[in-house]
């Protein structure tokens, strides 16, 4: 199977959120870079998995400068056979997607993995938006996928529930919770990642059509109220009376 | 003209349906155009989406459509907005509204914006807000294509009746075959899912077990909530992964959370900061999920949960 991995660099869950140059960029003074957790601990450790069953190759693609190959090196480590990272600054979810996409249409990749969003822009649209451009199904939300033969069976995320779904190679699949589990790279594989293959490759032609121009933070909350424990009867009527929220 | 994809389940719509049309509707009085819906597949009631303002509801009646596959219902709802001319496209940002808004965005050349929680503003360029960095913060975008498509965060802005029942007028799209086969589709019934609670009771490790869940699902009862929990609570295998809420679980952002033994760790609090009020309840006062909470009890969640039940309940009876 040729599996083709889509891994973004988001900063750390814990990283400090603030804008600069007029609060119109994040501002990445100070900031811990990590892979995004959804395309490290589910997508990428499916597609292993699936390799180590069946054969075949793990290619993480990313899109971004040249600071982002500490991440993708972090990937070749867990396990990834070699990289691609095509070489610009995106600015938007469109942008990620074209690049992917012009770079696998070519390549005939069995499945397309991804994370079912990155923990920084939260969109969620850059699978489906591969998949369009390449004119392929896309399964989000999967928390479950087999293969068997040249079909797969998904089970996918859905408000309050599941749906089965099953799909013919090729196709996109964006990865979700109980897909996998995640995988600490040993130090073999972080020596055996300094010699795999990071390919940089050049960028097609793209024009954002949607771009953040400014951010603010949201309002803090004003100091809390403190209700006795024993007089859970004002807490109900605060709830209902000053918050008005039962 | 507004064109508004308004997703059934079963036949049957929604309360983000209608909170997609209500905010279409307002985005298309702020633009001068028109608004109409489109409803896919088999759908009841569709003339009542007039009451959100849709001043018509286009349906593609076709039975194919009631099972999802983002490519159909793409290319469906990309060809119905080619032939009603529409601007601005919004779909939900539901789990299928999500797979839905990219293919849209790249199929009719558009920008995009997924999640908005703000009506465009008036004149010139074309700007919409939406929470980023897991509700850490607020972007403002900018979109520069004649055809815009947007999907609309649930819960973030409710529903208003402006109007009456609405014409349904059939039109014709072709249906490509779909390449996803739905098998079966598992929804627990008889539970408000937690993307659209309007209240969650949610527990963390303070509760020692999951044999101690008894208390948190009492009072959920009577509050009519939807359960939730912190994530080691769910790694650990003690309540379902679906339950899950985060940063890498579910975003929510209900009326009321209420967080029982739950220390408000920052990757909790980027899920469920968005809740509109948060009550929590922890024995350690120095628990950092009290300064983002409205209203604080400093105790024994063991002692003050089942408390907090009984007074909801015997507020309930006197209502
Ligand atoms: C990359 C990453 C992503 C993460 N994503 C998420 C996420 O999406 N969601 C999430 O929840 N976490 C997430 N976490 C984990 C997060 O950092 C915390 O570890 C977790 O939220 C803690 O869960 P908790 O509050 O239930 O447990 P604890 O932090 O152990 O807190 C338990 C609380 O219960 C209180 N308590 C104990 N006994 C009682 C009692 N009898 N009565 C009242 N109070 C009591 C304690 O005072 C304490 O405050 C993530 C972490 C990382 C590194």
């Amino acid at each position: 199977m040729k599996l083709l991995v889509c891994v973004s660099k988001t900063p750390d869950t814990t990283a400090r959120i603030a804008f600069t140059a007029g609060n119109s960029e994040f501002d990445s003074a100070g900031v811990q870079y990590i892979m995004n957790p959804y395309d490290e601990w589910y997508a990428l450790v499916r597609a292993l998995e699936l390799k180590e069953a069946n054969g075949g190759s793990v290619t993480i693609v990313n899109v971004g400068p040249a600071d982002n190959d500490t991440v993708i090196r972090k990937g070749l480590a867990i396990g990834a056979d070699d990289a691609v990272r095509i070489d610009t600054d995106p600015k938007s979810s469109m942008a990620v997607a074209k690049q992917i996409a012009e770079f696998a249409r070519s390549e005939n990749y069995d499945i397309i993995f991804l994370g079912k969003e990155t923990i920084d822009y939260n969109g969620a649209e850059v699978g489906a938006m591969i998949a369009e451009y390449l004119d392929l199904p896309f399964i989000s939300y999967a928390s479950k996928l087999d293969v068997n033969g040249s079909t797969a069976t998904v089970s996918r995320d859905i408000e309050g529930g599941a749906e089965e779904v099953e799909a013919d190679l090729p196709l996109v699949v964006s990865a979700a919770k109980g897909m996998a589990e995640q995988r600490i790279p040993n130090m073999r594989g972080i020596m055996m990642a300094k010699s795999k293959p990071l390919n940089v490759v050049a960028p097609v032609a793209f024009e954002d059509k949607s771009v953040a121009v400014s951010y603010s933070l949201p309002p803090q909350k004003t100091s809390v109220k403190l209700v006795d424990p024993e007089n859970m009867e004002e807490l109900v009527r605060l709830l209902h009376e000053e918050a008005k929220a039962i | 003209m507004v064109l508004i994809f308004a997703e059934s389940q079963k036949g049957q719509f929604k309360k983000t349906a209608f909170e997609a049309v209500s905010f279409g509707y307002k985005t298309a009085r702020q633009l001068g155009v028109e608004c109409a819906a489109l409803v896919l597949g088999t759908a009841e009631n569709a003339a009542d989406l007039g009451k959100y303002g849709a001043s018509k509801v286009l349906h593609v009646a076709d039975a194919a459509l009631d099972h999802f596959d983002s490519q159909v219902q793409a290319a469906v709802i990309g060809e119905a907005a080619r032939q009603s001319g529409a601007t601005v496209v919004v779909v939900s940002a539901t789990a299928n509204g999500k797979a839905l808004l990219g293919r849209l965005a790249v199929r009719l050349d558009a920008g995009s914006v997924a999640g908005v929680n703000t009506v465009p503003e008036g004149s010139g360029s074309f700007r919409v807000k939406r929470p980023v960095f897991s509700g850490k913060a607020i972007a403002e975008y900018e979109v520069r294509s004649d055809i815009k498509v947007l999907s609309l965060m649930g819960n973030a802005m409710p529903p208003e009746a402006v109007g009456n029942a609405a014409p349904v007028e059939a039109i014709s799209v072709p249906v490509p075959a779909p390449r996803v086969r739905v098998k079966s589709v598992k929804r627990v019934e008889g539970i408000v899912p937690l993307p659209e609670a309007e209240v969650v009771v949610s527990a963390g490790r303070g509760m020692k077990g999951p044999e101690n869940w008894g208390i948190v699902e009492e009072l959920a009862d009577v509050l009519g909530a939807t359960t939730a929990c912190s994530r080691p609570v769910a790694d650990a295998h003690w309540r379902p992964h679906h339950e899950h809420v985060g940063q890498t679980g579910i975003a929510i952002r209900p009326n009321l959370y209420i967080a029982i033994g739950i220390s408000g760790a920052i990757q909790h609090l980027a899920g469920v900061n968005s809740s509109k009020v948060i009550v929590v309840i922890n024995k350690d006062p120095e628990a950092p999920f009290f300064k983002a909470a409205d209203y604080g009890v400093v105790g024994d969640l063991f002692e003050v949960v089942p408390r907090l039940t009984a007074a909801v309940q015997a507020f309930k009876a006197g209502q």
